[in-house]
């Protein structure tokens, strides 16, 4: 089984972990001067990338905290995990 | 006549199963203990703070107890002398004015011991962690999943035939069955 390096546990098996979509998402600075469809665009539209994708993971079976990973949709290889509010290097 | 529930361990049926587990491998359900799950901002410091493991996987032993890291800013706090109601309020004290909390969950997990010079081996059947004593040794802990139930696993001891895991009750028989199971081939 593929091991993902939770940034406080270190690597665990995937079945620890949990999805969470794709990362870095802004929340609109001004939410009510959104149309809806910009809101909807806020809300559902997501990057569909084909290679290196940048998402939200959670080690719900350890630490329970969400991180980030990049990610190559291709291969499911993860090239890099860190931490919230920190900068993929 | 009014019947009064007796307090009962969930594995009080395995004492037996656990007796005749083969030679090499002992496990055995500790009495209960007091825990709380305590948060506190990261950057807390003070007696409370010094006091508790910074280290993401490890744990530390108290006067009365441990102190085992769950998170960043999350700690699980175990006593073997105070009362759920008591430890609960004397943590509070101390998070109260930190921002933070501290939650009673004693009836949470309950905690085993399995001790012997294939503990080792028997545990790794269940779980990815390294358990080797050069890693995995007096201090450590780890959340993680133990065949398929969610366990805080803390080793004791320097060579690696020493562990405590703290199991949710209700998961406690199926770890139980598991850890017989996974027994037998060392009989």
């Amino acid at each position: 089984m593929q091991l993902i390096h939770c940034p406080w546990c270190g690597p665990r098996e995937e079945v620890e972990f949990h999805y969470g979509g794709q990362a870095h998402i802004a929340y609109p600075e001004y939410p009510s001067a959104l149309s809806d469809e910009s809101w909807a665009h806020y809300v559902f539209f997501r990057d569909n990338t084909k290679g290196e994708f940048a998402e939200r993971w959670s080690h719900s079976s350890g630490c329970r905290r969400w991180f980030n990973a990049v990610r190559d949709t291709r291969t499911y290889t993860f090239l890099k995990t860190y931490k919230i509010g920190e900068v993929a290097q | 006549m009014a019947r009064t529930l007796q307090r009962s361990h969930p594995l009080q049926s395995y004492e037996s199963a656990f007796a005749a587990l083969p030679e090499g491998i002992s496990v055995k359900a500790e009495p209960y203990l007091s825990m709380t799950d305590l948060r506190l901002p990261e950057d807390v410091d003070g007696p409370l703070g010094k006091a508790l493991p910074r280290e993401p996987g490890g744990w530390v032993s108290t006067a009365d107890g441990l102190i085992v890291w769950l998170g960043p800013d999350e700690w699980l706090v175990l006593s073997g002398s105070r009362g759920p109601g008591e430890l609960e309020a004397d943590l509070r004290d101390l998070a109260r004015p930190n921002q933070g909390s501290a939650v009673d969950v004693s009836a949470q997990r309950i905690s085993l011991r399995v001790r012997g010079r294939h503990a080792r081996d028997l545990l790794s059947g269940g779980c990815s962690i390294d358990l080797h004593p050069s890693v995995f040794q007096n201090g450590r802990s780890a959340q993680t999943t133990l065949g398929l139930t969610g366990v805080v696993l803390l080793a004791l001891g320097a060579d690696g035939d020493d562990f405590r895991i703290l199991v949710r009750s209700s998961f406690a028989g199926y770890l139980a069955e598991w850890l017989v199971d996974a027994a037998t081939e060392y009989r």
